[in-house]
């Protein structure tokens, strides 16, 4: 008889464990340290993200895992953390998106007067659950790390005090993300009741051969915990949260929720669906597949009817445009479930969902650059902006093209691409088009930012001369930089130029068996 | 002969990105503004030059055959290799836009469209030719599009910021239908590349097609089809050509009509054909049909627009003539058949060095009066440019009459083979239905003929200008005068007037170049 105490592989569990230790340190730290000394505290966490991203390279043969069950024959082998190629490449999307996050947030946390130490414990927090929700491989784990990263998130909406806006956002997000765990534990137990196990890889083998009188409890058990994920992903109908929250929340707050906060709920939906669900394919295949559809248009339509001269409409769009982006994401969870070869489907999302954190991390930095000047971030501000700042310009129009897929957006056209093949691949024509259709609506929205941008600024001044004195003044005023937000931009602009000239180096991921 | 075709598509990006970069000591022209101007003139010449080279080292013996090959991985994800080569059907078009895009460039050097800066439109303009080329010489389905896609940033910009009235709304109708035709080529491309199996057109034309099955063909040629029509532009998905063209800048219009649409066409020929043949032959008769339809819309259009107080726009004009010369080239292709296709490639070049010219001689007329409304041009006599400046006159009377083809110019060869082909399809088309369009075309080059000949009565001929009392357009010098074709308009307009005698009087140059190529797609790729 063995021992049932389980081993713990430290190395492998470094990425989310320094993480978290890190944001406890600037917790502690934050107590000790001088008002004027606060800015080392976002550089404690920058290094502590760069750190816990290279502690990734030792576990690039993609074969550790820990917390096994021993014992007992028919528990073992299975774990509950896992450290596969899958989990390293959702890892270093978490931490690298975290770290153009903290990037493009010191100029913010100067500007609006954020509480820095709570701002970066939070951040690093949430990271920390994000970074282990790819390696949770049962339900429970899976919960915890979806929660991790969940609330520090609600804090952080609602970070700008005495802002009623912000306050509102977060309510609204905490509300309705509270409403979909408890879904999602709902679901969870009944899975458990039907199975036995939290396990997803003995889930999985479990609801093969379910007890016939339990099997709308299986179903119901299945759905529910779906449920759950798909809010996390802003997946119709559980958008309706975004562009509030969005426009509520401090500008990188809302890129961070844009990126990671879609990173892992598409982890989890992914996790959930093709390890632990796959007998059920038949059910939530086709769900998806109409969920995705219906997300994308939902996303792409009112992104489409944004108002550019409305208050905040750069982020209203980007976060609209960020659920269209959403539907294109699911596309290939959804072939996953027609698909002999699911991971290949699966390795187009994670392809996908890296171009797209790293293009749309660019385009909110750019926004956060515009909005130190102009802090009501309106598209008509982008007026204009590559005769002021014409690399800002340069960059901003070829996140939007790579978000667009048109070239020089190289890495955005073939992660459609990607994307286009995995629909066609599973049969799936229908949900192409569909696609297509929305590709072409959300290109017209983006080219005309872009095109705002390279407008000249006198033809604007001619134009909106009846939009009053005091804007105008404020935009001919030269735009503040700062280093990290340049920083940030400059990250963002060298991966998505890096990744146009060698696709492959993403898009290895859609020939890869991940899981 | 590999690195010259990687460097023809290499150099104008490269060209593009260094155009935008402040200009290095030693090349500093007196003024910031014409040396990038020449920059411009120089890259592009470059790449004519090697165009040539490559012309002059093409293995004229063997135009069938791939030559100057490049085959390297790319993307190995998803199987896209850089693969690059040309034969004997697109060697025509690569040179043929190698020296718009050189005129082109020459032409603005010394006439900048009025817009901002023009460190900016050299770039465009050179991504838009890397764009060009770079269509005509890959080899790879999915790298095709990529370059199919690439030229629509630089000509959106180029219209949008460039161009006359109705820039915007021109601009973006061209962008929106172009990309809504390409989404769903696309999808074609994809479906083809997957069931496949490759996406190298080489292997593909050489399986002719004997690994997919009919229903992929047919689903797979309606998308790619439409992709490629709305570029070409066939009736009825032709409507953003003529507002586009209308708010373009010259140079604009020029590569728009005689590069651009020809990647519609080339996609035909070089995908559609030998890909899915089975799936051309099953819409072979409804590309003819609509291209039939083409060729007598567009005319008519014309006819209605030249007519007196019409207030047709003459740029309008040549744009929906555009609308039925290329009805001509669809029509030829849907014949399936290597005389049709021939004729096909040949009224392609022939359509490109024509129309690109009209187009350079409506600019040059818009610039001197202001406009091209044909109405204010001619007024009630008529404008009158043999007696006000005969030279200019002249031109564009040789390009009415090279448009309308007249036998002995290029214009004249590519719809009498197309005609020809229609009436003797290939086997399993409808003989009585490509008659029934052989007719509609034949009626609609007379209406061509009509139309072109209104607009040189009225252009070329009237009163003799002195303005008595019926003054037809604004006195344009501060003398009265008009200026007759400048140095600068002589060099850019010459070697097409030339090209255009040259391709009418030996066709042979042309089509012994394309036939071969052609006999092998349509044959099986072997």
């Amino acid at each position: 008889m063995g021992s049932l105490v389980q081993s713990v592989d430290w190395l492998a569990i470094a990425p989310p464990t320094i993480t978290a230790v890190v944001a406890l340190g600037i917790l502690v730290a934050d107590l000790f340290l001088p008002e004027g000394r606060k800015p080392l505290l976002g550089w404690i966490a920058v290094t502590g993200l760069v750190l816990a991203g290279l502690s990734l390279l030792p576990l690039l043969d993609g074969d550790r895992s820990t917390f096994c069950l021993t014992g007992t024959k028919a528990g073992a082998g299975a774990c509950s953390y896992t450290a596969d190629h899958f989990t390293l490449v959702i890892q270093l999307l978490v931490l690298g998106g975290a770290l153009l996050t903290a990037l493009l947030s010191f100029s913010d946390i100067a500007d609006s007067k954020l509480p820095a130490g709570e701002f970066w414990f939070l951040l690093l927090s949430s990271a920390a659950g994000a970074a282990l929700l790819p390696a949770s491989r049962d339900l429970a784990t899976l919960v915890v790390a979806l929660e991790v990263a969940s609330l520090p998130a609600f804090a952080l909406v609602g970070l700008r005090r005495g802002d009623s806006r912000s306050s509102e956002a977060a309510l609204k997000f905490f509300l309705s993300s509270v409403t979909a765990t408890a879904v999602t534990l709902l679901g969870a137990s009944f899975v458990y009741a039907a199975t036995g196990t939290l396990h997803l890889t003995r889930i999985a083998d479990g609801l093969t051969h379910v007890d016939p009188r339990l099997a709308v409890l299986a179903e119901a058990g299945v759905a529910l915990t779906l449920v759950g994920f798909a809010f996390k992903t802003a997946a119709v109908p559980f958008h309706f949260w975004v562009p509030d929250t969005y426009a509520g929340a401090p500008l990188p707050v809302a890129a961070y929720l844009s990126v990671i906060g879609k990173a892992v709920g598409f982890t989890g939906l992914i996790l959930v669906t093709v390890v632990a669900f796959p007998s059920y394919a038949d059910v939530w295949a086709p769900a998806l597949a109409v969920l995705a559809a219906l997300t994308m248009t939902a996303g792409n339509v009112a992104a489409l009817r944004q108002r550019p001269d409305r208050e905040r409409s750069a982020v209203r769009l980007l976060a609209w445009s960020s659920v269209g982006q959403a539907g294109y994401l699911l596309v290939p969870i959804a072939a996953a479930g027609y698909a002999d070869d699911a991971s290949r489907a699966i390795g187009s999302t994670v392809a996908y969902a890296l171009m797209y954190a790293a293009v749309n991390l660019g385009a909110f930095a750019v926004a956060a650059l515009v909005a130190r000047t102009s802090p009501a971030n309106r598209i008509t501000d982008y007026r204009g902006l590559y005769a002021r700042r014409p690399l800002a310009a340069l960059a901003l129009g070829f996140f939007l093209l790579c978000l667009a897929g048109l070239p020089p957006g190289v890495i955005g056209l073939f992660a459609k691409v990607t994307v286009f093949s995995a629909a066609i691949d599973a049969g799936l024509g229908w949900l192409a088009v569909v696609m297509a259709v929305n590709v072409v609506i959300a290109l017209y929205y983006y080219l005309q930012w872009t095109a705002v941008l390279f407008r000249g600024a006198e033809a604007g001044a001619e134009a909106g001369t009846g939009t009053g004195a005091g804007t105008e003044g404020q935009e001919r005023a030269p735009l503040r930089t700062s280093r990290s937000l340049t920083a940030a931009i400059a990250l963002a602009a060298v991966v998505g130029v890096a990744l146009s000239g060698a696709p492959q180096l993403v898009l290895r991921f859609a020939s890869q068996a991940l899981l | 002969m590999q690195i010259l075709l990687a460097a023809i598509v290499v150099v104008p990006l490269v060209g593009a990105v260094a155009a935008l970069l402040p200009a290095p000591p030693g090349l500093k022209g007196g003024n910031p503004d014409q040396a990038v101007l020449r920059h411009g003139v120089t890259v592009t010449g470059a790449v004519l030059a090697l165009s040539v080279a490559l012309a002059a080292g093409f293995d004229h013996d063997q135009p069938a055959r791939m030559q100057a090959t490049t085959d390297i991985s790319w993307i190995p994800a998803l199987g896209i290799r850089i693969h690059l080569g040309v034969d004997g059907i697109s060697l025509p078009l690569l040179v043929l836009t190698a020296l718009l895009t050189f005129l082109c460039a020459l032409y603005s050097y010394f006439k900048m469209p009025t817009g901002p800066s023009p460190r900016a439109f050299v770039a465009l303009l050179l991504v838009l030719e890397s764009g060009t080329l770079a269509t005509f010489a890959v080899l790879d389905l999915m790298l095709f599009f990529l370059a199919f896609e690439m030229v629509l940033i630089p000509m959106y910009f180029l219209i949008a910021r460039w161009g006359g009235e109705g820039r915007e709304r021109g601009a973006w109708r061209f962008i929106l239908y172009t990309l809504l035709g390409s989404v769903v080529m696309l999808l074609g491309l994809l479906l083809i590349g997957i069931k496949g199996g490759t996406f190298d057109m080489v292997a593909l034309a050489t399986d002719n097609g004997s690994g997919l099955s009919h229903t992929t063909q047919v689903i797979a040629v309606l998308a790619i089809g439409i992709g490629l029509a709305v570029k070409a532009p066939m009736w009825p998905l032709h409507s953003w050509l003529p507002d586009a063209h209308t708010a373009a800048p010259t140079v604009g219009s020029v590569l728009l009509a005689g590069v651009l649409l020809k990647m519609g066409t080339y996609g035909f020929v070089r995908i559609v054909l030998p890909i899915a043949p089975e799936g051309a032959h099953a819409f072979a008769p409804y590309l003819a049909a609509f291209a039939a339809v083409g060729i007598v819309y567009g005319s008519l259009v014309c006819l209605a627009l030249a007519r007196s107080g019409a207030k047709g726009d003459l740029k309008r004009l040549i744009a929906y003539s555009s609308v039925g010369h290329m009805g001509f080239v669809l029509l030829g292709i849907a014949t399936l058949t290597p005389t049709g296709v021939n004729g096909a490639l040949f009224a392609n070049i022939a359509h490109g060095l024509i129309t690109g010219l009209l187009f350079f001689l409506v600019g040059a007329i818009k610039d001197r009066y202001g406009t091209s409304d044909l109405d204010q041009l001619s007024g009630l006599t008529g404008a009158a440019l043999y007696g006000r400046a005969p030279r200019l006159g002249g031109l564009l009377a040789f390009g009415a009459v090279a448009s309308l083809g007249l036998p002995g110019l290029a214009g004249f060869w590519g719809e009498m083979l197309a005609m020809f082909a229609s009436f003797r399809p290939a086997d399993g088309l409808s003989r009585p239905a490509f008659l029934t369009f052989m007719v509609l075309a034949g009626l609609g080059t007379l209406l061509t003929a009509a139309y072109l000949l209104v607009v040189v009565r009225r252009v070329c001929m009237g009163g003799d200008g002195d303005g008595d009392g019926v003054t037809p357009a604004t006195a344009p010098g501060p003398d009265g005068t008009l200026a007759d074709v400048r140095t600068y308009e002589f060099a850019a307009w010459t070697p097409l007037v030339a090209l255009t005698v040259i391709a009418g009087l030996w066709p042979a140059a042309l089509l012994g170049l394309t036939d071969p190529a052609v006999q092998q797609l349509l044959g099986g790729g072997n």
